[in-house]
């Protein structure tokens, strides 16, 4: 197949250009729109016709973020259930992955693609009554319990994949030699599934970091994440557009950012070993 | 998967080290463990609230099946059912379509792909919520951008997700913006596997780009895009983030879907014993539509094979 586009046809490679630009504009004009809204006054933000460029940008709005807001606080909150719930989610994510590709226990596997199926508020209605009687409510420890619901099920199975793809004669080499299990699993294939476990690491972050609905039920005023955070700051206070959309664009900043460093791992593990066939 | 689970019960690693796979398990138990403990064990316990008539702060009462035959008659209820298929529906094939056509477009080589694939793949990464607040302000009426942007090319301001009658679609551009690079990595992901002889044995023949797709490509990625339509499939039937932040389920109840109604039943009303039965419902839906879809693609396969 040509992979390549043809020389000489102009028209052609015009036309796939064009179609290349239609594919991204959309999110272009979205970004831009949020970074744009965020640089300006509320003068001009509320200006029709609307004014496209900042002139002169201000950092007014992202002050205001910081000043008015528990901002710091929200983006802690969200840092400890996040980072917290990956962590578990690999410590008992990543053997786990290795279990069921080694012992083929695929069966196991669809237990897991289960929960992707269900909607997370169905988990919500028993978990809120539980933590309202054990107390948890409106604690970081409810919401990084309920975000494994998120993390565990990505890294174990971005772990099945990459654990599959480690030849099972590395390790029969070991057994032969006199390892156990574990030492064969901790010695051969958890170095070699490294990059796996990256991919599952940043992929279970960027969807927990997002979730909004956890926080919405089981948040706190002080133990809220930062998507509801923002959302809640928009309904009760009825802040304007500018300081919005810079909240907005921080609360999305990190996932962003870890998408541009980490583009490659992450179509590796969405297009192959995240959804596997 | 399931063609996967097959295999299984023939012999493995045959003529290797035998270990009992029994002892493998022991890795994924901690994992098993917590999943029942987050996950099934509150299931259980929805299933029990189901026929339970529960208010938070009242009694609870046994009342049978009481909470599904209200289900039955209520048609708030019934209204959100239908909305979230036709929501659904759309928010499948568009991204199906878009998706697909730019994995086509992402297959070949150009310069910068690199980058523009990241830009193309941002929108499924950036915080639903965020981005919703910033559709809310695009959607404005009167200062909105996009009734701006239309009045450039001389068309009428569009009422948005101000109107019932527009609402629907209006969160469904969202839901596409959001998920179409979802659908572009997975069938890029099938495409990076495609043979090369095909290919060339049609160029020779003279075959036309469109025909190469239509009868080469298509067939062989055709498996892909069922998983992809099982995904965003189950994904559209869940959605929440974007209308709750959006519209929270209106003007009136115009875009209230399923997991909306679900959500104002036990966390608005704290109606728990009612809305776990939505839950039950909800969930049968979702695994019903699941195994159609996977029930098709497998009839797909042996059509191919």
């Amino acid at each position: 197949m040509s992979n390549r586009i043809k020389s000489g046809g102009i028209w052609r490679n015009i036309g796939f250009g064009l179609s290349v630009f239609a594919l991204v504009s959309p999110a272009i004009l979205v970004f831009l729109w949020m970074i744009s809204l965020s640089l300006k006054n509320e003068l001009d933000n509320t200006a029709y016709p609307p004014v496209f460029i900042p002139n002169p940008p201000t950092f007014a709005n992202y002050i205001e973020v910081f000043e008015k807001n528990n901002f710091l606080l929200y983006f802690w909150n969200s840092l400890l259930v996040t980072g917290g719930a990956v962590l578990i989610g690999l410590l008992v994510g990543v053997p786990a992955g290795y279990g069921i590709a080694r012992s083929k226990a695929y069966r196991t596997a669809v237990m897991i693609l289960i929960a992707r199926m269900t909607p997370a508020l169905s988990y919500l209605i028993p978990l809120f009554l539980l933590f309202q009687i054990v107390g948890l409510i409106g604690s970081i420890w409810a919401l990084l319990i309920t975000h494994l619901v998120i993390t565990v099920p990505i890294i174990v199975w971005v772990m099945i994949g990459y654990f599959e793809g480690i030849p099972q004669e590395l390790e029969d080499a070991a057994y032969v030699d006199g390892a156990t299990l574990w030492q064969s699993f901790r010695y051969i294939a958890l170095p070699l599934a490294r990059p796996g476990m990256m991919v599952g690491a940043i992929l279970a972050f960027i969807f927990s970091w997002n979730n909004f609905v956890f926080s919405v039920v089981l948040g706190g005023k002080n133990s809220r994440t930062l998507p509801s955070a923002v959302y809640n700051s928009l309904t009760f206070e009825q802040i304007s557009w500018g300081p919005l959309a810079a909240a907005a664009l921080l609360v999305t900043l990190p996932v962003i950012l870890m998408t541009i460093a980490a583009q490659r791992e992450i179509v590796a593990g969405l297009s192959a070993g995240g959804l596997k066939d | 998967m399931t063609d996967k689970a097959l295999p299984a019960t023939e012999p493995t690693h045959a003529g290797g080290t035998h270990l009992a796979p029994r002892r493998y398990f022991l890795f994924a138990l901690p994992a098993l463990l917590l999943m029942a403990a987050v996950i099934i064990s509150p299931w259980l316990f929805t299933l029990v609230m189901s026929v339970m008539e529960f208010k938070v702060g009242g009694a609870i009462n046994f009342v049978g099946l009481g909470n599904f035959t209200k289900l039955a008659s209520d048609s708030r209820f019934l209204e959100s059912v239908g909305r979230t298929f036709w929501f659904t529906v759309l928010a499948v094939v568009f991204p199906i379509g878009l998706g697909t056509a730019a994995a086509v477009v992402f297959h070949r080589q150009f310069p910068f792909r690199g980058l523009l694939r990241t830009i193309f793949i941002m929108p499924m990464m950036a915080t639903p919520v965020a981005v919703a607040l910033v559709w809310t302000m695009m959607f404005h009426p009167q200062l909105g951008v996009l009734n701006y942007l239309l009045s450039l090319i001389g068309l009428a301001p569009f009422a948005w997700v101000y109107d019932p009658n527009t609402v629907i679609i209006t969160l469904v551009l969202v839901e596409v913006w959001h998920w179409t690079p979802l659908v572009m990595l997975i069938v890029l992901g099938g495409m990076a596997a495609l043979p090369t002889d095909p290919y060339d044995s049609a160029t020779i023949d003279g075959a036309s780009d469109w025909q190469m797709f239509r009868f080469i490509t298509l067939p062989l990625i055709l498996p892909y895009i069922m998983v992809a339509v099982v995904i965003r499939t189950i994904d559209a039937l869940k959605v929440f983030d974007t209308i709750f932040v959006i519209t929270q389920g209106g003007p009136g109840t115009a875009s209230e879907t399923l997991n909306i109604f679900l959500y104002l039943q036990a966390f608005q009303f704290y109606n728990l014993g009612y809305a776990s039965a939505v839950v039950m419902v909800f969930f049968v839906i979702i695994v019903a539509l699941s195994l159609l879809l996977l029930y098709m693609r497998q009839r797909l396969k042996w059509n191919a094979a």
